[in-house]
């Protein structure tokens, strides 16, 4: 590691918050070095709680993690937020706006706030967005809030990196049909409605819980009391051992006013528990890093293609080849690809074990 | 500088003290977003305290300060030395934007601010000063 990145990791783990913002822009850049950086963040992490915030633009995600935040500040806890807005594709530039709406926590240096935007090649951005995680984890953040909009893979791959996903849906945001197609169902943890005070707020939460049900193999989910402003609470309350299954919960809010976020508290708590309690927590980390190693070394391999590419004169020439009719794009593929073969026969992937630093 | 590595200028826009006038922020905003820069945008009546926060987390490269309620010779100076205390000020380039008076000028460059756009400056002398300025990190 270069000697200005021991001084920032340093200056990271001694609390300083120029020095998260900085490691986290070379995060985000990808400077040389920035690998030897998180590498050694590793062993300083694994205190944080991390919770991924998605749902549709405009359900209210900013103003629930501003709500959260305070909240989470006033059990004096310090927290992390990292929130993720799109970036254009056609200049890459972004205009973040999230942080207009983190009003309750402003001038409290304990509420750390961070904006990126999602301009990364695919499946960039998890890997950033897991790295930015690991900086505040180290920095000593002890609740971390991924917050990002709910559409595509590309941003279920970034919630995932938290160890609880809570999906914000706003009343009336169509029949069950419709968030089945969206593969909420399989992500979130936790429901939270959103917005609660608004018609049709009563029929949503119905509608999850009917869904929710459904998922659940037909098992009879007790409905609760879902009553004006009450939670409805599927899951059992956490015994003394902690439950051992997990049935997500859907969850009223009004954000503006703060109504409901105690309630989505309490849950994502219980669900920290089950998570604790029955050994997922663990088998969740395991599943983040085999995807984390997987990304890592696809985008290694490419870079490694690219350079080679860019070597024997780009890729032009050869999609003009595929335009006149000399050749076609699989042809090339194979034929580029069969001296990575070889030299993949030779590959010991064994020398890889544990090799610990 | 702005391509290596996917480099993008961060910006933060900021409006601070009371004056509610954001049409020209709202502005700059979009025509940093449309130049490719990555805006971050403070909103309305924020302390300097608060531009400070944003600007240390955000790690921006560039911070534009909107003011126009003339109250300029006061925030200014809160925000400079609040960067200061984070280590920040130096590698920040600081914009002012709005309606000052040239004998105020000299004064907030003497604070650190890197340049004073006044009205009537032209789009793409701002975002050409930014390209050019921006801090080498």
């Amino acid at each position: 590691m270069s000697e200005g990145h021991e001084q920032l990791l340093e200056d990271l783990l001694e609390g300083k918050h120029r020095a998260l913002a900085r490691v986290i822009s070379k995060i985000e850049n990808r400077v040389p070095g920035y690998r030897e950086l998180v590498s050694s963040l590793y062993e300083h992490t694994g205190d944080a709680n991390v919770i991924g915030i998605t749902g549709s633009p405009g359900a209210g995600k900013s103003t629930l993690v501003d709500k959260l935040a305070e909240s989470y500040r006033e059990q004096g806890q310090t927290v992390g937020v990292i929130a993720i807005d799109p970036s254009s594709p056609f200049t890459g530039g972004a205009v973040l706006g999230d942080r207009i709406r983190m009003a309750s926590t402003i001038g409290d240096m304990d509420v750390f706030v961070r904006s990126m935007s999602a301009r990364g090649t695919l499946g960039g951005l998890s890997t950033a967005t897991a790295d930015a995680v690991k900086a505040m984890d180290a920095f000593g953040k002890d609740t971390i809030i991924i917050e990002t909009v709910g559409a595509g893979q590309n941003e279920i791959d970034i919630v995932r990196t938290a160890d609880t996903v809570a999906v914000l849906v706003p009343p009336g945001s169509g029949d069950s049909v419709q968030t089945l197609k969206a593969g909420i169902l399989e992500i979130a943890d936790v429901f939270i409605v959103n917005k609660a005070d608004r018609p049709g707020a009563n029929r949503t939460v119905q509608e999850l819980l009917e869904m929710i049900e459904l998922g659940e193999g037909g098992q009879p989910a007790s409905t609760g009391h879902h009553g004006a402003g009450a939670t409805a609470e599927p899951s059992e309350p956490a015994s003394t051992d902690g439950p051992k299954t997990w049935t997500p919960p859907v969850v009223e809010t009004v954000a503006t006013e703060g109504t409901g976020v105690g309630d989505a508290i309490d849950e994502f708590d219980a669900h920290r528990t089950y998570l604790e309690a029955s050994g997922k927590l663990a088998d969740r980390q395991q599943m983040r890093y085999a995807e984390e190693i997987r990304t890592l070394l696809r985008e290694d391999v490419h870079t490694l293609l690219e350079r080679e590419l860019a070597a024997a004169g780009g890729v032009d020439a050869l999609a003009e080849a595929v335009r006149t009719g000399a050749t076609d794009p699989y042809t090339i593929a194979d034929t580029a690809l069969d001296s990575v073969e070889t030299c993949l026969e030779e590959l010991e992937l064994d020398g890889v074990e544990v090799a610990s630093k | 500088m702005s391509e290596q590595q996917g480099r993008s200028i961060r910006c933060l826009v900021a409006k601070v003290g009371l004056d509610g006038h954001d049409r020209g922020a709202h502005v700059i905003a979009r025509a940093f977003r449309d130049a490719g820069f990555e805006v971050i945008y403070s909103g309305l009546h924020k302390a300097p305290e608060d531009i400070v926060q944003a600007a240390v987390q955000e790690d921006v490269d560039v911070l534009g300060i909107s003011i126009l309620s003339g109250a300029h010779n006061t925030l200014v100076p809160k925000i400079m030395s609040g960067l200061e205390e984070y280590g920040a000020k130096k590698d920040t380039l600081v914009l002012v934007g709005g309606v000052i008076p040239e004998e105020d000028k000299p004064g907030l460059k003497e604070e650190g601010v890197a340049a004073v756009f006044g009205p009537g400056t032209s789009m793409e002398e701002t975002i050409e000063f930014v390209r050019s300025n921006a801090p080498d990190r």
